[in-house]
């Protein structure tokens, strides 16, 4: 049977992060995987909306939520770890705080909608992994990438607060996936360090920082590719490399992809469909040279 | 001799309503069991740049030193990575603290001016209220021309970068059903008046 998900997008994914949408389409669809576009959804909110009013953030979000309770798919997949949390702590916050909880629903049946709490967010990490399974992942692997040295690198809100598919504080996720597309994943003790996430844009020095801190451990532990999981992560790491290098005086950089894009290189697809082409710190042949050229077959 | 001022403040001082309301909020209930341990401050990565660090607002905010606390840059450096929440001994959700500190300052307008972070969320509000989604490139531009114009200078070599990759995208993108999302948006307008019967 054909595995179906209620896929929410979010918005970065509409904008920068147009490559970790196309990448996630390509390879779940190369698993055999359907993914149902939840029809009009809307901005999670993210950490600003949060930011100005609590109650309002949790509706905004819940809006989502009962959206995907229409779906025969109660399973709500997203591959942005910022609406993940988001989706998630809707979703738990209203069954931990009843108060909470009755306030989102009415005022979600002022608008004619109704949320009976049985959409559960998942990550597409965790279905990629734990739901089609590695062997799946293996039977397609066409291009073993064994010249790979990966740094994985999860990010804050995939593991935190809540994550329920691997360890909280050294997950191994994408480690292990990593093998299966015959990568060598390297000791990453930042792999949940963050990023600086929307700092980047309100305190530049601030959070070039903290990229610059993952990067550089990235290289020491001899990594020539950084996979991440998030959107806005993968902006941060991926496209201030030349601003890192003239503010710390220490060329740092490094290609950086998502892992669905690595999944797909190994599935032996074209770097284009993956959106390859539209990450900063990647070089045509770059797959050739370091990664593909004198790799054990 | 008359220039002599008090440097320590009394419990008198500080605002009676401060921590009730903080502590209302849904995850900040259990601010009162901090025991000090420093253990929120010690996994920040940003605490190096706060002037006052987490533990320290944590046993401000429950004291009701409202003033020092909205003086303080600590919450608009929080970009609620959870660190703290996950670790915290006693199970206190400090990133909702900060959340609850960051829309009280919003509320009553208690903020560092100019504050680039602030700015960003008041505009990401405005934007999702009026079109459902949001565009980065329409944020960032505002959050440049509202703050430091100069800043979209320094932007230029990374969006013409953005352009060339396809991954600038201008069109803002708007939901079909923006009245469902205002409908659930202004429901606390009404609350009030449809809880009471309810009583």
């Amino acid at each position: 049977m054909k595995r179906r998900y209620t896929y929410f997008p979010g918005c970065s994914i509409l904008g920068t992060g147009r490559a970790c949408e196309e990448s996630t389409r390509a390879v779940f669809a190369e698993l055999g995987v359907e993914l149902d576009d939840l029809d009009d959804w809307n901005c999670c909110g993210a950490t600003a909306y949060m930011s100005v009013d609590e109650h309002k953030a949790l509706a905004l979000a819940a809006r989502n939520l009962a959206l995907a309770d229409t779906r025969e798919c109660a399973e709500l997949t997203t591959p942005c770890s910022g609406c993940y949390l988001v989706l998630n702590k809707t979703q738990r916050y209203m069954e931990e705080y009843p108060r909470v909880g009755d306030k989102v629903k009415c005022a979600l049946k002022d608008a004619g909608l109704n949320y009976t709490g049985r959409v559960r967010v998942r990550h597409m990490l965790d279905i990629l992994v734990h739901d089609i399974g590695l062997d799946e992942v293996r039977k397609h692997v066409k291009r073993p990438l064994k010249n790979a040295k990966i740094a994985p690198y999860y990010g804050c809100q995939t593991v935190r607060p809540y994550l329920d598919f691997d360890h909280q504080h050294y997950p191994m996720t994408i480690d292990r996936l990593a093998e299966a597309l015959g990568a060598t994943p390297t000791h990453f003790p930042l792999k949940t360090r963050c990023c600086g996430g929307s700092q980047m844009g309100t305190l530049p020095n601030v959070a070039q920082r903290l990229c610059y801190a993952i990067l550089r451990e990235a290289r020491r532990q001899g990594a020539n590719l950084i996979l991440s999981v998030c959107p806005l992560c993968h902006f941060n790491l991926d496209s201030y490399q030349p601003d890192i290098k003239s503010r710390f005086g220490e060329d740092v950089s490094i290609t950086t992809m998502y892992y669905t894009q690595l999944v797909g290189l190994a599935f032996g697809m074209d770097p284009e469909t993956l959106g390859l082409h539209r990450n900063m710190t990647w070089d045509g042949s770059w797959l050739e040279r370091e990664i593909l050229a004198g790799a054990p077959a | 001799m008359d220039t002599t001022t008090r440097h320590i403040k009394y419990q008198a001082d500080c605002d009676p309503t401060f921590a009730p309301a903080i502590k209302s909020i849904p995850g900040c209930e259990k601010l009162d069991s901090c025991i000090q341990c420093g253990t929120c401050s010690g996994i920040c990565p940003l605490s190096i740049y706060m002037d006052m660090p987490p533990r320290r607002i944590m046993n401000l905010v429950r004291y009701g030193f409202k003033r020092e606390v909205m003086n303080s840059n600590t919450v608009w450096l929080c970009s609620a990575c959870y660190a703290c929440t996950v670790e915290c001994p006693r199970q206190i959700k400090v990133t909702d603290v900060m959340y609850a500190l960051k829309q009280m300052a919003i509320k009553e307008r208690l903020y560092p001016k100019r504050f680039p972070m602030v700015v960003l969320a008041n505009q990401f509000y405005k934007m999702v209220r009026h079109r459902g989604r949001m565009n980065e490139i329409h944020l960032v531009t505002r959050l440049y021309l509202l703050t430091n114009w100069l800043k979209l200078l320094e932007m230029a070599r990374l969006g013409i970068e953005l352009i060339r990759r396809g991954r600038f995208s201008v069109k803002p993108d708007n939901i079909e059903r923006i009245g469902e999302l205002h409908a659930i948006l202004d429901y606390e307008k009404h609350y009030p008046e449809k809880e009471a019967p309810a009583k």
